[in-house]
């Protein structure tokens, strides 16, 4: 693996030389290249994208307190999928360093889709100017919010709460023709859903074009973090989202951990997984219940909500949480597996796995089910590609990536942890999203019967310090049950939150769904989006 | 759809009978954190150790309170204190009415030791005009005003065939105008404030507005910022606060039964 690091290393230093300085970091195997002007950003992107990186995500971060007094952007890449597996564990950082006084540098967003959207939040919460973007509409902010102010700017104090100013209805794209109808839905849904605003131009019962608008739930959680401890940080960092709290506590806590350069015992790292795995689970598990009350299919609906109870019955007995939070924690794990807790998950185990088989099957004898499951709502690979789709939706259009092989975290970081076998499938429906869930469901079953019988012994927790090192960087990438969520985070001066950034698998995967929308109806658009099970808070934060 | 039938009437009743049965949560469940009296006061944390601000007083005042509507229920108040001055109780029945009735508090007597503080106890004092009107049963619109989706997921589970909530004539509607109340999760953000405030008006008076989960009855660990409102009751006239991050579905359910005043009545059916 050192040696395709190195290689990939010394191809980025030849295609960017003279144009930037190099450096190692902030893991292991990353490395940072800093642009000596921002005006070369679309260059150097386009030459990492040759040298097969593929962008994860943009940080936005205020530094004008500190010496270099400048605003950074960094652009976050990893090997992509053109790359001979197994890819290396690395993430290409680029920095681009931006006067305060005038924010500015050139779009990507026409080159890489992926970045649209990390660009207009930037914007929004920086007062970043992207010239040139295709779509400058605020994102995160909505009508109301005054110009000029940017709340994730230092200088704006987190407790102001500025007047809704009058606005008009917000910009989207307008379909015209005979025929065409506009049908608005949401942001407060007829189910208990997350909130949202979709705007559906249709002709008859086919959607031509939608267009979302998120951000509702926006609580801002990345400012709420900065200037607390970690051990304060980690408990909102926890509850950013429900159904993803292990993923995103774990994402955090291995940001924290490589910024102190802490060692994670073996116990605590098995237990960790175990943790991710039965989230993944209860998941998986819940979402064919869900994609079965989206086609109707009501037997499906209760069975599916069955077998989620008692996991979540599952997780309170070992957590104290239905929702596994209070678990993990930086440094370990706060609570062991005692073995009459290993009975108890053997147990339900056993009953999910017939559960399972037993539903899957039922599905795949109804063809009145199928039929609305077949060819409904398809992810283009090319597409799944362009706009960095992560996690279920993009294996079910063909893409094999997955961060618990691509970017090992917890005991898949051990050598003599658990393989995850990538599972993939290639018609990027409805149906194949549903059946790869259940085969990644399985291959969680697998994964937890085997880490239950190799558990190793010892420390449950190490000791993290209270102060981080100064302006240390941690930078992590996590499978949570929706796809990889990478966590970039910087300690500040006094070793407290500098700033911390969640990019979740929702946020990435959103821009896909309008896409998939397009082949379906709009009573199938419930189901598309169910197949999809995106969250709206991890997304908005 | 024969074998379906059969495997269903193998399977038989899985719905649990809560609240005419009472309910145990499992050992590790962290319920209402007590402050044990007779202990020294120097062994209760310092408010800081809260990562959700539910705690007040301590450090040189001689009293101390863990808001309930605040917390978070991690349990990291239990783990600094010292001599088990907190513990984390079992019990999950904690909604209440009134803000003021969800403060566990106490006070530093002259021995230096920890006293329990008297407090009013609320009691089930039932909105009369409510029952009187909305009768048995109630008719909800989940509103979700910027939650994490936990407490979303924990009012799905409620209408699952363990929970089924429907068998007490309670249940989730999709739109306001069918509701006689508003299940509100989350701390209400800026972006949603607006959505907040309609979907209320467009539910027929008299309504009731329940807070489910701590962001909603306090903005919890969200707090209040440019972003957050801090809690339904800014914006709302709340009836009914849920603890709980999340609440657990038989602890929603509870809080439900308290709004339409119906607790003493399901509890006298027990066997």
């Amino acid at each position: 693996m050192a040696d395709s690091t190195l290689t990939l290393e010394s191809e980025i230093r030849l295609r960017l030389a003279g144009r930037a300085g190099f450096e190692h970091g902030p893991g292991p195997h990353d490395l940072t290249v800093r642009l000596a002007h921002a005006t070369d950003v679309p260059a150097a992107v386009a030459e990492l994208g040759a040298a097969g990186l593929t962008l994860a995500m943009l940080v936005a971060t205020d530094e004008e307190a500190t010496a270099e007094r400048d605003l950074k952007v960094r652009y976050i890449f990893e090997p992509g999928v053109g790359t001979t597996l197994p890819r290396p564990d690395t993430f290409v950082t680029l920095v681009a360093a931006l006067d305060p006084a005038h924010p500015q540098l050139p779009s990507i967003a026409a080159n890489v889709p992926a970045a649209n959207w990390h660009e207009r939040e930037a914007q929004d919460l920086f007062g970043i100017v992207f010239t040139d973007h295709p779509e400058p509409n605020s994102l995160v902010l909505h009508d109301g919010w005054p110009r000029g102010l940017y709340p994730l700017r230092k200088r704006f104090d987190a407790r102001q709460r500025p007047v809704v100013e009058p606005a008009e209805e917000f910009p989207h794209l307008r379909v015209e023709g005979e025929g065409v109808l506009e049908v608005p839905v949401g942001p407060i849904h007829a189910g208990i859903i997350e909130p949202g605003h979709f705007r559906f131009s249709t002709v008859g019962e086919r959607i031509l074009h939608l267009d979302p608008r998120l951000f509702y739930t926006h609580r801002g959680l990345e400012k709420r973090v900065e200037g607390l401890t970690a051990g304060d940080a980690f408990y909102v960092v926890e509850r950013i989202c429900g159904v993803c709290s292990v993923a995103h506590g774990l994402g955090f806590c291995e940001a924290t951990e490589q910024i102190a350069g802490v060692e994670v015992p073996s116990r605590a790292r098995a237990i960790r997984t175990l943790a991710l795995e039965l989230e993944r689970l209860y998941n998986h598990v819940g979402d064919l219940g869900n994609i079965a009350a989206g086609a109707s299919y009501h037997y499906g609906t209760s069975a599916g909500a069955r077998m989620k109870e008692a996991l979540q019955q599952l997780n309170e007995r070992l957590t104290g949480n239905r929702f596994l939070r209070g678990l993990v924690t930086p440094g370990g794990v706060r609570l062991d597996l005692t073995s009459e807790l290993v009975q108890s998950i053997e147990g339900v185990l056993a009953a999910t796995a017939e559960g399972l088989e037993n539903l899957m099957n039922r599905i795949e004898n109804a063809p009145s089910v199928l039929d609305r499951l077949d060819t409904t709502g398809i992810l283009a690979r090319q597409d799944a590609i362009n706009l960095g789709v992560t996690g279920v939706a993009a294996r079910a259009s063909g893409v094999d990536r997955d961060a618990r092989r691509d970017h090992p975290h917890a005991a898949y970081a051990d050598a003599a942890g658990p393989r995850v076998a990538v599972v993939t499938e290639t018609d990027g429906d409805v149906h194949a999203r549903l059946t790869l869930r259940v085969a990644e469901a399985r291959e969680s079953l697998r994964l937890i019967r085997a880490l239950l019988s190799g558990l190793p012994s010892g420390a449950l927790c190490a000791a993290v310090p209270g102060v981080l090192p100064p302006w240390g960087i941690g930078l992590r990438a996590i499978e949570s049950p929706r796809g990889a969520a990478v966590h970039w985070l910087r300690a500040d001066g006094a070793g407290r939150i500098d700033r911390y950034h969640l990019r979740s698998a929702s946020y990435a995967n959103w821009p896909a769904v309008p896409l998939a929308a397009q082949t379906a109806i709009i009573p199938d658009f419930p189901l598309v989006n169910k197949s999809f099970e995106l969250c709206y808070s991890c997304t908005d934060r | 759809m024969l074998l379906a039938m059969l495997r269903s009437l193998r399977t038989g009743v899985v719905t649990i009978r809560y609240p005419a049965q009472s309910t145990q949560p499992p050992v590790r469940f962290r319920g209402e954190p007590q402050i044990t009296t007779g202990k020294a006061f120097t062994a209760l944390p310092p408010a800081s150790v809260c990562p959700a601000g539910a705690i007040s007083g301590g450090s040189g005042e001689p009293r101390y309170a863990i808001d309930l509507a605040r917390c978070v229920f991690c349990g990291r108040c239990a783990e600094h204190a010292l001599d088990g001055a907190i513990a984390m109780g079992r019990e999950f029945e904690l909604a209440r009415r009134q803000r003021v009735g969800l403060v566990v508090e106490v006070e530093c007597d002259a021995a230096g030791l920890t006293t329990a503080r008297p407090s009013a106890p609320e009691g089930e004092q039932v909105a009369e005009r409510i029952r009187r009107i909305l009768g048995h049963s109630l008719q909800l619109r989940h509103l979700d005003s910027g939650s994490c989706n936990a407490c979303d997921w924990e009012l799905t589970a409620l209408l699952n065939p363990v929970y089924d909530v429907r068998r007490l004539g309670i249940d989730v509607v999709a739109s306001p105008r069918h509701a006689d109340g508003v299940l509100v999760t989350g701390p209400v953000t800026r972006n949603l404030e607006t959505a907040v405030r309609r979907t209320y008006e467009a539910v027929p008076e008299p309504r009731v507005v329940i807070a489910v989960g701590a962001c909603a009855a306090s903005g919890g660990i969200v707090g209040r910022s440019y972003a957050s409102a801090g809690g339904v009751g800014e914006v709302l006239p709340v009836d009914v606060l849920i603890p709980g991050c999340p609440p657990r579905p038989e602890a929603i359910i509870f809080g439900l039964l308290l709004a339409v005043g119906r607790l003493r009545e399901r509890r006298s059916r027990a066997p």
